[in-house]
């Protein structure tokens, strides 16, 4: 039986797990990896509210009065950092932003140190983008703030691929999530993004199969995950025609050519000529699968713009889904007390 | 500690009927008003209170519902967050008249929240308050305009009100905390 809990000050100290209070364990957002899918529900549930507050003229509540957000950012971002500071915006919050590459950090300031800084200065969020995997971890034991990583190495970019994840339950949750057909296309060897896609979506009950040229596929992963329960289960198919095949879902991921010097490609004209997503490719799908992206693209190298900007693509969704997604993050994070 | 039924299913009827009523006779333009049911409890009152309106007057009066968790002013100090309800006002609140409905006014936090929340969407001509029962202990200068029923109660108490449409009964009972905690 559910009671009468929201005006009753004693009952909150002792706030007990009701139909009232959001399934939510974390004390901050480093991957998707220990997320359940009842918790991805609860982003999903909490998003749907935010994004009501973005339909209104007067886009502003007042949930994180008070609080203080900071971005942190050591690697060059744009949408990210700009989604980040909206929806703390948007909430109330007010926001600081740090380009490590103007600060005292480039006079050799270690993260710990610019971390105590920050606490001291009284930040209550810290969003974090390093270009070292685990780097957020580190954060997360040195400082009493909420830390939400905004992408750390080649490892996790748990936001993105939890707004990934919303914009494909808006489209496709009815009837079920469970057992649709994910395609991500790409080097996912350097792809944070892919990373985390792959938690994220496996834990919702959706099939993933990777498709990319065998030197940009990390080591160790396949069906089941190669019986290493410390992996996500996913399928690999090199030939994108055959792992478009029925897809109802198509990721793309950006080509990073800063990060191809080593060979690994023979060239980009080869990687074009074969993994592509071209409009041909694309028939081989569903004919409403959708096309993901997470930005910024290069069209013509990893996706053709007539797919980019075709009636399947949801690009530009995603990144307006970025917002509320995020809004939704920082609410479920905004409490006071220590894990 | 036991759990002693206030209002069964046939007087909560009875009750809203009234209330309905009362909402009729105060407001003369009952097509500038809209009634709306703040999450979880008053969604289904104020459909209730609708209904019984087109059957009393004639007139069909919009139900919107309202979450308040984003302007809650305890929100730092919870652990655990409350469950973000969707609020749906489909038209302007812009020179309309509101009936905010609840289950039990206590504190009077949430209606302060809710009519902060209410606000951000417009400047409606005036807000009115309906709830099913006020048990007292306010913490604002906040007072309902139609009251179900008085419940005096002492802090240690609570108030359960149990709806079909979200507990598959229709009750208002008082229980001591502790019977409270085993309930759950």
């Amino acid at each position: 039986m559910r009671t009468k809990q929201k005006d009753n000050p004693t009952l909150q100290l002792k706030p007990e797990v009701s139909a009232k209070t959001a399934v939510w364990r974390h004390h901050h957002v480093l991957d998707v990896d220990d997320f359940t899918s009842e918790e991805i529900e609860t982003v999903f549930n909490t998003t749907r509210a935010m994004k009501e507050v973005l339909s209104r003229p007067i886009k502003r509540v007042p949930t994180l009065r008070g609080k203080t957000m900071v971005n942190l950012f050591y690697e060059p971002s744009t949408r990210t950092r700009l989604s980040f500071e909206l929806a703390a915006k948007y909430l109330s919050a007010d926001v600081v932003n740090l380009n490590a590459s103007v600060s005292s950090v480039a006079k050799g300031e270690s993260l710990v140190d610019t971390l105590g800084t920050l606490q001291a200065l009284g930040a209550d969020i810290i969003v974090m983008r390093h270009p070292h995997s685990g780097a957020p971890y580190i954060a997360a034991r040195y400082t009493e703030a909420r830390i939400v990583n905004a992408g750390d190495g080649w490892h996790a970019h748990p936001t993105q691929a939890l707004l990934d994840l919303y914009t494909i339950h808006e489209h496709k949750h009815k009837p079920s999530l469970k057992g649709l057909k994910t395609v991500i296309i790409g080097d996912i060897m350097h792809s944070r993004v892919a990373r985390s896609n792959m938690w994220g979506l496996t834990t919702m009950g959706i099939e993933v199969t990777l498709c990319c040229p065998p030197t940009l596929l990390p080591i160790g992963l396949g069906p089941m995950g190669l019986g290493n329960k410390q992996l996500p289960p996913v399928n690999i198919e090199p030939n994108i025609e055959l792992a478009l095949d029925k897809a109802d879902i198509v990721m793309t991921l950006r080509l990073q050519r800063e990060r191809q010097k080593s060979g690994l490609l023979p060239s980009i004209r080869e990687y074009i000529q074969l993994y592509q997503l071209t409009e041909a490719r694309l028939a081989r799908a569903k004919p409403d699968a959708l096309v993901l992206h997470p930005g910024p693209v290069n069209e013509g190298i990893e996706i053709s713009p007539a797919v980019a900007h075709g009636k399947q693509s949801v690009i530009n969704e995603q990144v307006s889904n970025g917002v509320a997604v995020r809004m939704a993050l920082l609410y479920l994070l905004s409490g006071s007390q220590k894990q | 500690m036991s759990k002693k039924v206030i209002m069964t299913e046939e007087d909560i009827k009875r009750t809203l009927a009234r209330i309905a009523h009362e909402i009729i006779e105060r407001n003369e333009l009952l097509k500038e008003l809209i009634l709306v049911g703040v999450h979880t409890r008053g969604v289904p009152l104020a459909k209730r209170l609708a209904a019984d309106i087109e059957n009393f007057s004639g007139v069909k009066t919009p139900v919107d519902t309202l979450d308040i968790s984003l302007y809650r002013d305890d929100l730092s100090s919870l652990d655990l967050k409350p469950v973000v309800k969707l609020t749906d006002i489909t038209a302007t609140v812009d020179g309309k008249s509101i009936v905010l409905v609840d289950d039990v006014l206590y504190t009077g936090r949430s209606i302060r929240a809710a009519m902060d929340a209410l606000i951000d969407l417009g400047r409606p001509k005036s807000i009115q308050l309906a709830v099913l029962v006020d048990r007292g202990h306010r913490e604002l200068p906040i007072r309902a305009d139609y009251v179900g029923k008085n419940i005096p109660s002492s802090r240690h108490e609570e108030i359960k009100v149990n709806l079909k449409e979200t507990d598959g009964i229709d009750e208002v009972a008082i229980v001591s905390m502790s019977t409270a905690k085993e309930g759950q």
